[in-house]
């Protein structure tokens, strides 16, 4: 009986990276089709003329010759959707209420690790002339300081704003973290204003992270599109999967996760178990607030440009992604926010071609919000929702 | 001295009043049932000694020490359990996460292995279904996995609310001769039932709580064979 020694439990581990692998594929397969099949379509249509005419290529060849570099840009996007709305999911799983304020936690982590960068920049320590080595270490000390701050910010905020209203009705809390929300944007912008004059902040130039790798050159009729991809897309997909991966063990595989999973279902016996319901809670900020001040940092170095308002986009997209999953599923967040990581990049990089212009990238928000109405109408559980019947 | 001593709790909800002034004790190696009809305060009263709830007035008192103030997550650790109304397993987490979390609180991990051999000893059928979630187990099966859950706090006082609850006839004869076999392996039992005959027949001393007061007290014998109990309680008339 070596069951409560446990060693690392491999399956854990491996089991979130094959979910991933497996979303990610069929997401992109299913969404390849769809367009493939919009293409052909088309293909014969005044759109494949108005392609023809500009590039001497058919859409559908249009299409497939930048389908690879849609499809990584999708899933970087989808990563860093997929780590936001992991927070929303977690606190929505423990006190079924959803933290709008999320978004602000996201804004702060991605502040304070730029701004690290940036008084690196100016000790001269990170840019040119530095060695490589270096600049990823302090990329990745930024990311942890501003995991740290975010998820502080987040156990700060359960305890002074939402403990209080525990046990008040549903609508209450929530309403107290919109204030919270709209209380922290203004709070980063006076402290960036108070102390650097501004508030917009761009993300360093340092290290090789604008770097494109090219994998080779893909054929588009007689021309030839390379396909390329920046090291800091990988730099974000290799982050959000880790985190991914060692949130998914600490919640499946240890005894805290345990805890939390328990407290998720019912707080009153998980009491009983001897765990401490507030202490639980704590935690379960702590790391959806850690979580999100990661992913505000990698939406930094992939976006560049941040304001205190950054939030408020990808927050909701990754709201919306961790309700299309099932809100309260961790398995869900993930493929939540890929799906709308990959819709959203198909339709930026596509719908212009398709509708000859009519409709460019600037409605590609539209895709995510309407699955939003669409699940909350058809699939109120979402996609991978609760399915185990309750015996009473 | 007694093992749990509640001395006059009075106990609230909002601003209505669920316990008016509850007293009783329990010794060592006793089963001690609270009988009464719904709605008596049976279910407040382990509540309340749980922690769950917070007495307005009134002392709890485990082995001369005051617990009245102690968190329902630091009563575990008082060897103290409670198996909830209505069983409270964990739905969504497997029979075996369920025991697990039974003993979250223990620090003695090295003797973890023998107390679940004990609880599926008792419990066959959850060895069977260890991976099983428990939503998915029947009445019966989820009564039994939170006695057994309880069973691996190593407590030396179990609080049981409701066992017998939406029970099929043959399983409460099971469950209540676990019981008895846990009792003999030690454990002191504060036992709550509507199924009042079956309580009294294993008991050693009963109560009986009506409107949040407990209007008598007595052996399990002649509670049951006292005529008001027979009338109210035990429908012989």
């Amino acid at each position: 009986m070596k069951k409560y020694l446990k060693p690392i439990n491999l399956m854990e581990l491996l089991r979130p990276l094959g979910q991933l692998i497996v979303f990610s594929l069929g997401s992109a397969a299913v969404l390849s089709i769809i367009v493939l099949a919009l293409a052909i379509v088309l293909n014969n249509t005044a759109a494949g003329d108005k392609i023809f005419a500009q590039l001497k290529v058919s859409l559908f060849a249009y299409t497939v010759a930048n389908l690879p570099q849609v499809l990584v840009d999708g899933l970087t996007l989808g990563f860093v959707y997929a780590a936001i709305a992991l927070g929303y999911t977690m606190v929505y799983g423990v006190l079924e209420f959803i933290n709008f304020a999320h978004s602000e936690i996201f804004a702060i982590g991605a502040f304070v690790g730029v701004e690290i960068l940036i008084a690196l920049q100016n000790a001269g320590l990170i840019g040119s002339g530095s060695s490589l080595f270096m600049d990823y270490v302090f990329l990745i000390l930024a990311m942890l300081a501003g995991m740290a701050v975010a998820g502080g910010a987040a156990i700060a905020m359960e305890r002074i704003a939402y403990r209080p209203l525990r046990n008040a009705p549903r609508l209450v809390p929530l309403i107290s973290a919109i204030g919270v929300s709209f209380f922290l944007q203004d709070a980063i912008r006076l402290t960036e204003s108070l102390t650097t004059g501004q508030f917009n902040r761009i993300f360093p130039t340092f290290g090789n992270f604008d770097k494109r790798i090219t994998f080779g050159k893909i054929p588009m009729g007689a021309a030839e599109l390379p396909f390329s991809v920046p090291i800091k897309s990988f730099i974000v997909i290799i982050a959000a999967v880790l985190m991914l991966v060692v949130l998914n063990y600490l919640v499946n595989a240890t005894k805290v996760g345990k805890a939390i999973r328990a407290v998720a279902q019912d707080r009153a016996t998980a009491s009983l178990m001897g765990i401490d319901v507030n202490h639980i809670i704590a935690i379960t900020f702590l790391i959806g607030g850690a979580l999100g001040g990661a992913a505000g940092l990698l939406y930094a170095l992939k976006f560049t440009r941040i304001d205190p308002y950054v939030g408020f986009y990808p927050g909701l997209k990754a709201f919306t992604a961790a309700v299309l999953g099932g809100i309260g599923n961790l398995t869900g967040a993930l493929l939540g926010g890929i799906i709308l990581g990959l819709l959203e990049t198909f339709a930026g990089s596509y719908l212009s071609i398709f509708t000859m212009g009519a409709a460019g990238v600037e409605y590609k928000d539209i895709f995510a919000f309407a699955i939003l109405i669409l699940v909350l109408i058809f699939r109120p559980n979402g996609l991978l929702g609760e399915n185990v019947t309750e015996k009473v | 001295m007694a093992m749990l001593e509640v001395n006059d709790i009075h106990t609230y909800y909002g601003n209505i009043q669920a316990l008016n002034g509850v007293s009783l004790k329990v010794e060592q190696g006793e089963i001690v049932t609270l009988i009464g009809a719904n709605g008596a305060g049976k279910t407040t009263t382990l509540r309340t000694i749980s922690g769950l709830l917070k007495p307005r007035q009134g002392q709890i008192v485990l082995e001369g020490n005051d617990i009245t103030e102690t968190p329902a997550h630091d009563i575990v650790y008082k060897r103290i359990a409670m198996v909830p109304e209505g069983r409270g397993v964990f739905a969504r987490l497997t029979v075996a996460e369920n025991l697990d979390l039974g003993a979250y609180s223990r620090s003695d991990r090295k003797n973890l292995a023998g107390d679940l051999e004990r609880v599926f000893s008792l419990f066959p059928r959850l060895q069977e279904r260890q991976k099983q979630y428990a939503g998915t187990l029947s009445g019966g099966e989820q009564q039994m996995l939170a006695m057994g859950r309880a069973i691996m706090s190593n407590p030396r006082l179990l609080l049981l609310d409701e066992p017998s609850m939406g029970l099929a006839p043959v399983l409460v004869d099971l469950i209540f001769d676990i019981i008895q076999q846990i009792n003999k392996e030690g454990v002191t039992i504060l036992l709550v039932e509507q199924n009042a005959l079956m309580a009294l027949s294993i008991a050693n001393r009963g109560y009986v709580l009506q409107s949040g007061e407990i209007l008598l007290s007595d052996t399990a014998e002649s509670l049951k064979n006292n005529e008001m109990v027979q009338k109210a309680y035990l429908g012989i008339e």
